[in-house]
């Protein structure tokens, strides 16, 4: 079972039955495999921050519940959980942390244990799938004990590694739901708040003494030279490489045990702090007066594994290296055949636009030979980007500055900008692409797609309804696979005065439902290519390039073919050849 | 195996060749012969055309699903140019398996960088056992090209000390009905390569 299937699998068995979140790698599955269990209401919400707020509501109608998201999703979510913390639950909260160090698929790697000591919130961290599914159950009785919202933080090696678990039987679900008036302890006004403060750090107290005693920080004394205190994932890579060695392993990294690690100092002669990115535990430990090591031998970025421990602590600086010294053409992750993005970002390119992007698939645009986008920060950002450069740069950006935002990331967080956007009226062209799905996370669902994570069906917002009463009057529907009609509808409205939209619309080539049927694999004629490689500027995975194939009277190098087994007949290419050698 | 050994086996590919299906084929066979066992891999961005390695290690008790750089036994690579990408992973004496078929990245269809040349030799010269076969065009006899990471499982099968019949009972329980026996042809077309 992954980590993720087995958080899923504990809250479950914890009694958990309502959970609310936004996919984001690493998280996706946990929410994919709990809505899969009997009995359960679970929802992707449009944001981490709705998510939150929705599990929030249930926590104080009584329920056990659970928010999921990914580590920048909590930033999204940050404003009710840092009041939520005051207000404390009722019911019962836990809220999923996925984090990704190293960044596999994320824009930063924030450590968010720092999150729990910033909102006051305890947070358990489970190093593989058998704790974590001990640990969520772990952290929904914490909650309910102590009257507060906890984290369990994740990371990708956790949430995405398979391993052995243990199963129980799940547990009995009872219906405690109920209205619960209390204003002094849930109305967040500053005369509350000041009580409630107050309240926080009774509950911090309470805790401090709870996690001396809790079972899940163990003490290892094996070898008392050397002693090792870490948490998580680290945990299991230094256990690999030191078997021998003392260790403290802490299941909750917020609050810390004091008296523990004091007692653990006094055991052994010398200590590392193993973590991964922020010297998190090292800088409370230090603080105690304990002495350690910590990031002056380990690195502060990326992922460990256990060479990177093993070669730190022993000081080794030559890591075993590979016999191949030539440099080896890189293989980024691509579009995928057919995908309606290729269309849309080969036909802006023509433009010579500033192009702001944001959030999806189509941020794999930005690369040779699509080079399709010039920015991106994170979820909701392109509108806001594009408004602000188009703005600053007055007149000579007229014309030249386009922000794209997919459907899921448009209705997550790009909504309040484009209406920002309309409101302070700029010249930024914005394209929405609109595939019907959450593409880059899998197919989830979202407000337009008619359904809902349940799989019942749902509203379906109009793209452009939305846009038209948000105050855009510039709006285009266009196929982004017909490439003439989206090169002259970019070209139109770049042109015009104030704020356009282009809904770029088609299903995602993968998305089963949108109904995008394969055609037959197209072929290149050998006799008529020219070898141009003007479609292999379309970096679509099955076009290749085989060089050496000459033709008489030409001055050809070398010809394009198509792999039949990948292409699935989207028919772009065939409409960039200008030597119509692709049928 | 000692109660401290841990043996690593790295899959590395293309996405979408099947590289997870097959790494969680073995993690199962592993589990049925009566090991601990860890797999790792990352999701996401890594489906859409790009590199995609798993790590599985096995032994009577297994820490890291990482395996540390100089530590693999077995290479299996879909691809034969991403066979050179994580050499840096193994053993001077580990086993590599090839699947000889080529599949060009961006830079080389731009002309930016070559597609390196004699991959095989190169292997044959650094390391023990290198078994080089072409997996895709065994799949198609097999009956579907989709069915070349199969074919990889039969040629790894040949390496590991587990009973064949344990590998086929797994198989039989990972696919629809309809596609077991193309898959139990591929796996055995793997083991006689």
């Amino acid at each position: 079972m992954s980590g993720n299937e087995a958080i899923a699998r504990g809250a479950y068995e914890a009694g958990v039955r309502f959970a609310a979140a936004y996919p984001g790698t690493p998280s996706t599955e946990i929410m994919e495999q709990f809505c899969k269990y009997e009995g359960v209401y679970a929802e992707w919400s449009t944001n981490e921050k709705v998510a939150v707020e929705v599990a929030i509501g249930a926590a104080l109608a009584g329920e056990k519940a659970m928010a999921v998201m990914k580590h920048v999703g909590v930033n999204v979510a940050a404003d009710p959980i840092f009041t939520v913390s005051y207000t404390g639950i009722n019911g019962a909260l836990v809220i999923v942390s996925a984090d990704d160090p190293s960044m596999h698929s994320s824009q930063n790697e924030q450590d968010n244990r720092n999150y729990a000591r910033f909102a006051k919130i305890p947070m358990l961290e489970p190093a593989d799938a058998d704790e974590a599914k001990q640990y969520i159950k772990l952290a929904f009785e914490i909650s309910a004990r102590f009257d507060t919202p906890v984290f369990l933080r994740s990371t990708t090696r956790v949430s995405h590694s398979k391993s052995v678990v243990h199963l129980d039987e799940p547990g009995k679900y009872e219906d405690k739901t109920g209205f619960v008036y209390n204003a002094q302890k849930y109305v967040m006004v500053p005369v509350n708040a000041r009580t409630q403060r107050v309240e926080v750090e009774k509950r911090e107290r309470l805790l401090n003494d709870f996690v001396e005693t809790f079972p899940e920080n163990k003490m290892e004394i094996n070898n008392p030279e050397v002693g090792i205190i870490t948490a998580g994932m680290p945990y299991n890579y230094s256990k690999e490489v030191f078997p021998d060695y003392s260790y403290l392993k802490l299941g909750m990294v917020y609050p810390l045990p004091e008296k523990m690690i004091r007692d653990f100092a006094s055991k052994v002669k010398k200590i590392y702090v193993v973590e991964e990115l922020d010297p998190y535990l090292e800088e409370q430990i230090k603080a105690l007066g304990v002495k350690v090591i910590g990031k002056e031998i380990f690195p502060y970025t990326n992922e460990f594994d256990p060479g990177v421990i093993k070669d730190a602590i022993e000081g080794n600086l030559q890591r075993a290296a590979s016999p191949y010294k030539e440099s080896l053409a890189a293989r980024p992750p691509n579009l995928c055949p057919g995908c309606p993005h290729r269309g849309l970002f080969y036909a802006l390119s023509k433009h010579k636009a500033y192009v702001h992007g944001d959030i999806g698939c189509y941020t794999l645009s930005y690369m040779k030979p699509l080079q399709g986008l010039h920015s991106c920060i994170c979820m909701g950002a392109s509108i806001g980007m594009a408004h602000g450069m188009s703005k600053a740069m007055k007149a000579k950006g007229k014309g030249k500055v386009v922000g794209v935002i997919g459907d899921s990331t448009f209705l997550h967080s790009g909504i309040t900008s484009l209406l920002n956007l309309a409101y302070n009226n700029s010249d930024a062209l914005i394209i929405i692409l609109d595939n019907s799905t959450t593409a880059m996370t899998g197919m989830q669902e979202h407000p337009g797609t008619g359904y809902t994570l349940m799989g019942k069906e749902a509203k379906k917002v109009n793209l452009k309804d939305l846009v038209s009463v948000l105050g855009i009057e510039n709006i285009e529907v266009i196929d982004p696979l017909d490439y003439k009609a989206t090169r002259s509808a970019i070209k139109e409205e770049l042109a015009k005065d104030g704020p356009s939209v282009i809904i770029a619309q088609r299903p995602c080539a993968l998305f089963k439902r949108g109904g995008i049927k394969p055609k037959p694999a197209l072929k290149v004629d050998t006799d008529k290519c020219e070898g141009c490689r003007s479609c292999i500027g379309l970096n679509c995975p099955p076009i290749a390039w085989k060089k050496g194939v000459t033709k008489e009277g030409s001055k050809r190098k070398g010809v394009s073919y198509i792999d039949a087994a990948l292409c699935n007949g989207c028919g772009l290419c065939a409409q960039i050849c200008k030597f119509g050698a692709i049928s | 195996m000692s109660d401290r050994e841990v043996k690593s086996i790295l899959f590395a590919g293309v996405g979408g060749q099947g590289i997870l299906r097959a790494s969680d084929i073995t993690c199962e066979v592993i589990m049925e012969a009566g090991f601990d066992v860890k797999k790792s891999e990352v999701h996401g961005m890594a489906q859409r055309g790009g590199c995609v390695t798993s790590h599985v290690r096995y032994g009577k008790k297994v820490y890291s699903p990482l395996a540390k750089t100089g530590s693999i036994q077995t290479l299996v690579s879909f691809e034969k140019m991403e066979s050179l990408r994580y050499l840096q992973f193994l053993r001077k004496d580990a086993a590599i398996i090839v699947n000889t078929e080529e599949i060009n990245p961006p830079a080389v269809n731009m002309g930016d960088d070559p597609y390196p040349e004699d991959i095989i030799g190169f292997l044959k010269n650094h390391y023990g056992k290198v078994i080089g076969l072409n997996a895709a065009e065994l799949a198609q006899k097999a009956g579907n090209i989709k069915t070349a990471n199969v074919v990889l499982l039969g040629a790894l099968s040949n390496l590991m000390n587990i009973d064949k019949s344990v590998w086929q009972d797994v198989i039989k329980k990972s696919f629809p009905e309809k596609l077991v026996k193309m898959n139990l042809a591929a796996f055995q077309m793997g083991i006689d390569a």
